[in-house]
Parts: structure tokens; sequence; C-alpha cells
């Protein structure tokens, strides 16, 4: 069976930040360029980022791009490739002050410089004090980025599908990239986008997991849709939690909170962090705040039925100082705990934030499927969705809105430099390119006596909550394996009870699954198979000792993992050690 | 509202930029959207278009509906509790 074909020279797949940013490169040049968006690009998940995006200007005091480096690759726990890390603050300076001339709002200084102001790890002559880096508009930071952006690409004429969804990759024999199938939502039409290169930009798929802040279009499409063509997924262990999501919602309770004198309490009312951070307490940083929350529950500690959350006590500071220095943090708490801080403490638990791991892909956007380092011929990723590796085990707050900027407009360069030496024609689709998405299509449409997609997905979700959290052991993971096996089967025979072509979310729901459970997979078995602790990824069998700080085993697992949808095949890469132009930033123990 | 134009509504109250409102809006478009008006239903549509940012504020209560209509329904948002369990 055919399907319409429509001919661009090159297909972005996703609108937020990074898929704008590339936008704007690949139009700017004259490229015919389509940009596919599940939702209108100003509702991409960018425009949740608050904090700011990190930039080297030394607005506010001495800074260098170097300092910024060392403090990516330490916050990375040395799993992020020193090449792409340098090129990414290297650039920093140069893609925040385009966006400053595409008409960014950002905050001004007295003197009209971009005000900066200090982020979490970000400092200054490697390491020695916090720096002013980060660069911000009030706490829209990713809402006006993407309203920049997205003026910019219609001003240079980039022609947007709005609520369409990518459903597959389109790859030869000779595993060149050639496009994508994608659906229609108003019509329910599917039709092949026949390009020279396609670009990746789809964002991260947190929705695997129970608790997670991140907003319901993070499926992890891209992901699915990479996988099911043979490209590897690296470093999926590695997902960043924040500790205080509204237990069950996940919506986010800001370190704000804290920071105003917020305690957490375990079910005897203790204030808990003072065995784990004496000095730091409650306001340690996330990660050991998130452990130790995590051993709380585990040690029958938790709050509730079924034990499972601690509490945010803030019912000892004055309402007017919470109302005032905290607003909007008393209706979160009634509209999604149901509970007003005023009166009783808030349920909270360590909730799934950034996904560090993704397509793997160079500096220059290029995605590389195997170790030798060849890049797919077509084939391009930026953003969250793909793996440089610039974040390694750990993100760094303010990075993820730099690598959007950095990374979506360096793969819209690389594309323009890879097609000048193509062919002028498209080079044809194979005859039979439409039809294992149209396979899926059909099975999905004709399923009987299946399984619900909302019942199979929360089953996925519990799992990697339960089995793939904050805080990993040896015995659930292993379980958490098989149980995730098991979920697959169930996938691979939802059923949907509206067969309407017209706006059908049954439908597209089922498709997102699709895509969210080749993540978990590859989350859960990378996590199994990597046994030591390193940034965001910490095992309860790999303490920190002498031989190994932190738990981190450099001899054995300083390597980048790649995950093979065929059989769950794990294979490793080394990570990059040689910056572009300075020196390696040697391993050494990450402390703050 | 016919089949195609509330499953085009549940679309855009399922996939926002927010978490908070995919939550807020996805159920109240369950719960409560049924027994609203026509009238109140146009204006939750109308708000259920607005940027993340824009209504975000109102749902929350840390900014005022201007418009008399919208209150009204931006009420009826703020009432709504979405405690899912763990």
């Amino acid at each position: 069976m055919s399907i319409p074909v429509r001919k661009f020279d090159a297909v972005i797949v996703g609108a937020g930040g990074a898929g704008l940013r590339a936008a704007i490169q690949l139009s700017e040049a004259g490229l015919k360029t389509a940009v596919l968006s599940k939702v209108f690009p100003t509702r991409s998940h960018t425009v949740a980022a608050q904090g700011g995006v990190s930039a080297s200007l030394g607005n506010s005091e001495q800074d260098h791009w170097h300092w910024h480096m060392y403090d990516t690759v330490k916050g990375s726990d040395w799993l992020g490739d020193q090449d792409a890390i340098e090129f990414m603050c290297k650039k920093a300076p140069e893609v925040v002050v385009e966006l400053e001339h595409f008409g960014m709002p950002f905050d001004r200084t007295d003197e009209g410089k971009i005000y900066q102001r200090p982020f979490g790890g970000h400092m200054s002559n490697f390491g020695e004090k916090p720096v002013r880096r980060a660069c911000a508009a009030a706490d829209r930071t990713g809402h006006a980025m993407l309203h920049a952006l997205y003026q910019r690409n219609v001003r240079a004429n980039t022609q947007f599908f709005v609520e369409w969804m990518a459903l597959d990759l389109i790859r030869d024999e000779d595993g060149q990239v050639l496009g994508v199938i994608a659906l229609e939502m108003e019509t329910g039409e599917v039709v092949a986008f026949h390009a020279k290169a396609t670009i990746f930009a789809t964002g991260g798929a947190g929705r695997i997991f129970y608790s997670s802040t991140n907003a319901f279009i993070n499926t992890g499409d891209g992901l699915g849709m990479a996988a099911r063509a043979g490209i590897p997924l690296e470093d999926m262990e590695f997902w960043q939690f924040h500790p205080t999501g509204v237990a069950g919602a996940g919506v986010l309770i800001t370190e704000g909170v804290r920071g105003e004198g917020g305690i957490l309490r375990n079910s005897s009312g203790e204030r808990f962090m003072e065995r784990y951070a004496p000095n730091a307490k409650d306001l340690a940083s996330r990660d050991v705040v998130s452990r130790a929350m995590v051993t709380e529950i585990n040690e029958g500690r938790g709050c509730g039925p079924n034990k499972d959350f601690v509490l945010l006590d803030i019912t000892h500071l004055d309402p007017a100082t919470i109302m005032k220095r905290l607003p909007g943090i008393r209706e979160i708490s009634i509209q999604f705990a149901g509970i007003d801080p005023i009166k009783a403490p808030i349920p909270v638990v360590p909730t799934c934030h950034y996904q560090m791991g993704g397509i793997p892909t160079n500096y220059k956007g290029q995605v590389i499927a195997d170790a030798s380092g060849a890049p797919v011929t077509g084939f391009y990723a930026a953003g969250e969705c793909a793996c440089a590796s610039v974040h390694g085990a750990n993100r760094l707050g303010t990075n993820s809105l730099l690598d959007l900027l950095v990374f979506g407009k360096s793969s819209g360069d690389t594309v323009i430099e890879d097609m000048a030496s193509m062919p002028k024609e498209h080079k044809p689709l194979p005859t039979n390119f439409a039809d294992r998405t149209l396979a899926r299509l059909s099975r999905l449409e004709n399923q009987t006596n299946g399984a619900s997609v909302n019942d199979t997905r929360l089953a996925m979700q519990r799992t990697m909550q339960n089995h793939c959290g904050v805080f990993r052991f040896q015995d659930k993971l292993e379980e958490g394996v098989q149980k995730i096996l098991e979920i697959e089967k169930q996938v691979a025979i939802t059923e949907i009870k509206d067969k309407s072509k017209v706006w059908n979310t049954a439908r597209v729901e089922a498709l997102e699954l699709d895509n969210l459970i080749e993540v978990a997979k590859a989350t859960m078995v990378c996590a199994n198979a990597r046994k030591e602790s390193r940034g965001a990824h910490v095992r309860d069998d790999a303490p920190d000792t002498a031989e190994f700080p932190n738990g981190r085993n450099d001899k054995e697992w300083h390597k980048h993992t790649l995950w093979q949808r065929d059989g769950n095949k794990l294979s490793y890469k080394p990570v990059n050690m040689t910056p572009l132009s300075v020196e390696t930033i040697a391993l050494k123990t990450r402390s703050y | 509202m016919d089949h195609d134009a509330l499953n085009r509504l549940q679309w855009r109250c399922t996939r926002r930029a927010l978490l908070e409102l995919d939550l807020i809006l996805g159920k109240f478009l369950v719960e409560e959207f049924p027994g609203l008006s026509e009238a109140e239903q146009q204006v939750f549509a109308v708000l259920a278009d607005m940027e993340d940012h824009d209504l975000w504020p109102l749902v929350n209560g840390t900014e005022e509906c201007k418009d008399a209509q919208q209150a009204r329904v931006v009420a009826m948002l703020r009432k709504s509790e979405v405690r899912r369990p763990l």
C-alpha cells in the first residue's frame, strides 16, 4: 500500500528549543524545511524551564568558558564527552547573544547588560567559588526563548506541520535516513516526509516514570523511532530526579520552599536530614536529599497508608511569609495533594525530572550508531532526545537550555555542510518503506481482546518507579528487567475502542506507548548492567568506599552504554577525554 | 460539542507545556465539562487555547482573571483537586 509523499530538503521532528533553533539555521540558508510537532510550537515542554541559560558572558564578574567547561565535566561525573562539552561552553556566549538579537527579553543590569545570577554547580576558577553565569527572563526563560525562536522562524518561512505525530524513521538498506512517516491528527492521514536530512528534536521521555515533573507530551517519540530503526540509545540509565515532587501528581515544589525554612519529616515527625547532612540539612544537594528520602521510605519510615512518601513541613512558617515568598505553593499543595500547607505538611517524593541519555550524536549533531564514530547519513539529533554527550551522568542546572541552543544550531549547520556534498536529487525511497508502520497501525486497528493502553502505561510507570528510581538495588533491578519485558508483551497487543480517523487521541496515546516502552526497557536494562554508582545512577551495592569514592568505579565503568532494541544487547564505547583545544580535565572524585 | 471537536479539545487539554495544566484541564474535561452550559463550554475552550504561562497564573491564583465570564470558569478550575494515589 502506498501513502502520499511530500518532499523537503530537511525535516525536523519537534518544535521545542532545539527544533526551532535548528530550523532557523536551515530556513535562513534557503533550505525547504518542514517542522513537525504534536502541539503548537509554543506549547512545547521547553516552556517549563524557569532557571535560565548559562553562558560565561562575565557581565557581573569575571568568567571564562574554560571554567564553565570544568564545571560541566565535573557535574557529569566525568561521563560527559570533553570535545562536546568544550564546544558547548565555548559557543555559549555566541548563542545567547544571538538569542538576544532574536528578541529574547533577558533581565538586565543597570548598565543594560544581560543580568546573570548564580546557579548550583557553576563556579569560577575551576571550582573555587560560585559565579553568576545564568541568564534569565524572570521565571519564564523557556517560554520567552520559544517565543523568540518561533517568531524568527515565521520570518524565515519555516513550514510548520502542527498537531502531526511522527511515527517512524525511513531508512534504506544502506542505513541512510530518508525522512519520516507521520500522522496528521486532524485527518488521520499518514504521510511520508521525504528529506535529504532528518533532525530529531523530540525532547525527553520522563513519562516512563510514575512520578515525573514532565508534561504528558514527553513520551520519547524520537527515541522510540530511532530504536525501532536499529539506532542504539546511549547512557539511558542516567535520569535526574528532583527531590520534592508532590506525591502522586509529580508537580514540582521549588527548592525555594526549603530555602525559606521548609523541613522534611518522616512518619515519626523526625527531621531526618539532620542524620544524613548534619550541616546543610534540608538544603543539601538534590541527589543527597533524594537518596535520604528513599532510604527513609525503604526502611519503613515513609508516611501515608502505603508508607511511600515523606512530608515537607512549612506549618511552622508565618502564613504571611508563605503567601509573600512562596506565591502559588499553597495552591499547588491544595490542588495536587489536597493539603493546605499552612495547616499540614505536603506529601513529597523524589520525582523524575530530566533524561541525560538519548540518541548518540557527536558535537556536530550527527547521529553515531556505533563505536567507529561514523555518522548515519541523513540523520541528526539535538536537545534532550540526543546524547552528545554533554550532561554525562548528571546535568548542571541551566545547561539544558544551553544544550538546545548550541546543538540545535550546530545540527542545522552540519546539515547545510553535509548537503553541499549530496546529490541534488533526493535518494529514492525503498518500495516497501511504509510497510512496517502501516502494519503497526493495522495491528492496532484490528486488535481484539487486547490490553488497555492506560492500564499498560500505568503498569510500566509503576515498575520504573519502584524498580529503577532514584536509589537502585540489584534485586529490584533484576526483577524490574523481567517485569518490563512482560509489560512489553502487553504493549504489543494494546487495543483501542475508538476507531475514528479524525482526532483519534486514543490511537495517538497507543502510539506514544510504543515509544515509551522502548525507553523504559533501555533504562532498566542499562541500569541493571552498570554495577557502579555515578552521577544520578546510584546503587545500594556500589557504596562510597576508599577504593571507590562515591561508589564510582572508573577502572571498569568509565564508558558510555549503548543499548540496542534487538535482543536488548548492550555494548560500550569510551568517553571522549580529548577536548578540542585545551588539555584533558583528568578524572577525580566529584565533591562539592 | 461533537465527537471530533471534543477529541481535539481533549488533545489540547492533555498535551500542554506544563504538567500542572495537563493534570487540571484533563481531569476537568472528564468530570466537569459535560455538566457545563454551552456558553461555559465555549469559554472553557477559549481558556484551553491560551498559552500556559497566561493560563497557569489564573488557575494558580497568582493573577486575577479580568474577564467576568472567564473568571467563573477559572473559579471552577481552581476548585478542582487533582490527586493521584501513589
